[in-house]
């Protein structure tokens, strides 16, 4: 299952990271580097075995959704790095670049298709 | 302010936290001492960029300020008692926080460029626990970018250096706590660990460093990295220094939903002599407490695992783990061979969870809520140049990866996989205590401190956390201490202990300190 330069292409823009040129292929000669010392997981014999969904026993207990806001001891404005009105402040869209025309790029970014993103 | 200490400063930086809280509670010392004299050190061994480069922020005249302020919680009497519950436990002492957890006023970082300026709207609650226990917080620390890396080297500000020798690496990733630490600049320090960021740098420097169980204490205002594996750790300059800042932060917190609801035992009485080891729960048959003035650790079976002391180990660390084994076995403990079948697994599972949570968890490192942001066209592009510039080598390696064995296709073979043999791992601790071990005591790394850049290789870095790992995924305390040295480089022995058991980890740990003495520096 070795990575190709195609594989880091594609996870580096899930993950939005642009990569220059020169890094693919030192990085899939890493990447591919580290993963041959995984090998050694697909001999366990884990057919029986649940995979861990929790640390230790006590961790996680439910409680009441309720209580007090937790106070910020500076505005929100004073640490984002753009912010109007109470949203933050984001680039338009390449897509909404020129509205009316077909969007040239049909990436997974088109969900988020306001320039505003509201606070928390 | 002089660089150079005073005879006073001198005294003051040698005395345990506890002693140096009870002197100014006590008006024996001003309120400012202990800071004063930190400060003083840290100029004096050049903690910041030039030198050690332990300190990434610091603000004396802030520091100075908030040690005159605690005046008014001094001691109405001469002699009142500053321990537990007074609200004094650490009045007074100059404290060093790693820079992933939020504190007011100094910048969080977390070693990284995409957090430069970065400065914490609210406080961690370890921070404010020990604030309110009358600390005083004097440097923020450098650290591996986002507690990514065993050696300090991967700071965007700048590898740390060992004070031991200043050649060598002081560990990671909280190589910055850990050197500030063993340079006599604190008596305590917090660092985080996610695969044994504490334990092994303390046990580069020469120094303590405990991870408390998952769950133990609060992670309200630590930067996520792998939220299955973090926990706030502590460092100390000795046994004694660890439990108290661990008194301090321990408990539940209804700000971190991970955090249990247990008392807290108070951990400094484990170096009572007269304090029992306790019976174990799942042992079969109750074991008979040690009376006073019976060896201190009589009773108490710990356990050496086979597989942490492989024919590869340096001859040299085995023989100082011999050596401890021996004085454990000399304070009444019975030492019993055990094995944890699993260990060898520790590193591909750690390396394939840690980095699949971290690219979830990093994701929020995007330009919009806080932070650096570089200009592109378009909201993508803005991302993309955003966190390709913001995030060093290692970070976007492991973010990749992480992404890897996530992505459709390989999360089973992968993610899913890791997470099996993760319970696997997991179990060995289950079945080792449940069969009537204590603790277990094991070196907590392969090899002293190399020297800077000697590890160029991922994978190579990686294995530095081969003995510390399997504790984080399975959730159990652990603790690294002192046990001697290999041509004047520190070697650390770890007690590693069921969950919510740091007192017995404790215990075993104050008695074997006090055992090898001088000998824990040779």
């Amino acid at each position: 299952m070795a990575v190709t330069e195609q594989d880091l292409r594609h996870i580096a823009a899930l993950a939005r990271l642009g990569l220059p040129a020169e890094r693919v292929g030192p990085l899939v000669r890493e990447l591919n580097g580290i993963l041959e010392h995984m090998a050694v997981l697909q001999k366990v014999d884990t057919a029986t075995v649940d995979p861990a969904v929790s640390v230790g026993a006590v961790a996680m207990p439910l409680r009441s959704d309720e209580g007090p806001q937790i106070p910020l001891a500076r505005a929100r404005a004073a640490f984002a790095p753009a912010m109007t009105d109470g949203f933050f402040l984001v680039p338009r869209l390449a897509t909404h670049a020129a509205l009316g025309t077909s969007p040239d790029d049909s990436s997974v970014d088109d969900e988020l298709d306001a320039d505003l993103v509201e606070a928390e | 302010m002089s660089a150079s200490l005073t005879p006073a400063d001198a005294r003051f930086l040698a005395m345990p936290a506890a002693t140096l809280r009870d002197a100014i509670a006590a008006n024996e010392a001003p309120p400012t001492a202990g800071v004063a004299a930190s400060l003083r050190r840290a100029a004096e061994v050049g903690a910041g960029r030039d030198g050690l480069n332990s300190i990434l922020w610091s603000d004396a005249d802030a520091a100075r300020g908030e040690a005159e302020a605690l005046a008014d919680r001094l001691a109405p009497a001469v002699g009142e008692r500053a321990g537990r519950g007074t609200g004094r436990e650490l009045l007074g002492v100059p404290v060093a926080i790693k820079d992933n957890i939020a504190t007011l006023r100094l910048p969080t970082t977390c070693g990284s460029r995409i957090l430069e300026g970065y400065v914490s709207p609210y406080e961690a609650t370890v921070v404010a626990r020990l604030r309110a226990a009358g600390a005083v917080v004097v440097a923020k620390t450098n650290m591996d970018e986002f507690a990514m890396g065993s050696s300090t080297e991967n700071s965007a500000y700048g590898p740390a250096l060992n004070p031991v020798d200043r050649t060598r690496v002081p560990g990671g990733s909280s190589g910055g706590s850990a050197a500030a630490v063993a340079a006599g600049i604190v008596r305590i320090a917090l660092g985080s660990e996610t695969g044994g960021s504490v334990r092994q740098p303390a046990a580069f420097c020469g120094i303590v460093g405990v991870k408390p169980t998952y769950g133990r204490v609060s992670r309200y205002g630590l930067v996520a990295f792998a939220s299955s594996l973090d926990q706030v750790g502590v460092f100390g300059k000795t046994v004694d220094d660890a439990a108290l800042a661990m008194e301090i932060i321990a408990g539940s917190d209804t700000l971190d939903a991970t955090s249990a609801d247990l008392d807290v035992p108070p951990y400094r009485d484990a170096a009572l002599a007269d304090v029992p080891v306790r019976p174990l729960r799942a042992a079969a048959g109750a074991l008979a407490p040690v009376a006073a003035g019976e060896a201190p650790l009589a009773g108490m079976v710990v356990g050496r695992p086979k597989e942490y002391f492989p024919e590869s180990l340096d001859p040299r660390v085995r023989e100082k783990c011999d050596r401890a084994l021996e004085r454990l076995r000399a304070l009444g403990a019975e030492v019993r061979d055990v094995s944890l079948p699993h260990t060898d697994l520790a590193i591909p599972v750690y390396y394939i969870l840690a980095p699949a949570e971290a690219s979830s968890n990093l994701a929020r490192f995007d330009g919009v809520r806080y932070g650096l942001r570089l200009g592109g066209d378009g909201l993508k592009a803005m991302y993309e140049a955003t966190r390709s510039r913001g995030f060093g080598p290692e970070v976007t390696r492991r973010i990749l990866l992480g992404t890897y064995v996530l992505s459709a296709g390989y999360y089973d073979a992968y993610y899913r996989k890791a997470q099996q043999v993760r319970t696997l791992v997991t179990q060995d601790f289950q079945d080792v205590f449940a069969s009537g071990v204590h603790v277990l005591f094991t070196p907590t790394t392969p090899t002293t401190a190399f020297p800077l850049g000697a590890k160029s290789d991922p994978y190579e870095m990686y294995l530095s956390d081969i003995f510390t790992a399997t504790a984080n995924l399975g959730g159990v305390p652990a603790l690294s201490l002192p046990i001697g040295a290999v041509d004047g480089l520190p070697v650390g022995g770890q007690i590693i202990a069921p969950h919510f058991a740091e007192f017995d980890m404790f215990k075993a740990a104050f008695a074997l300190e006090r055992a090898l003495g001088g000998e824990a520096r040779a």
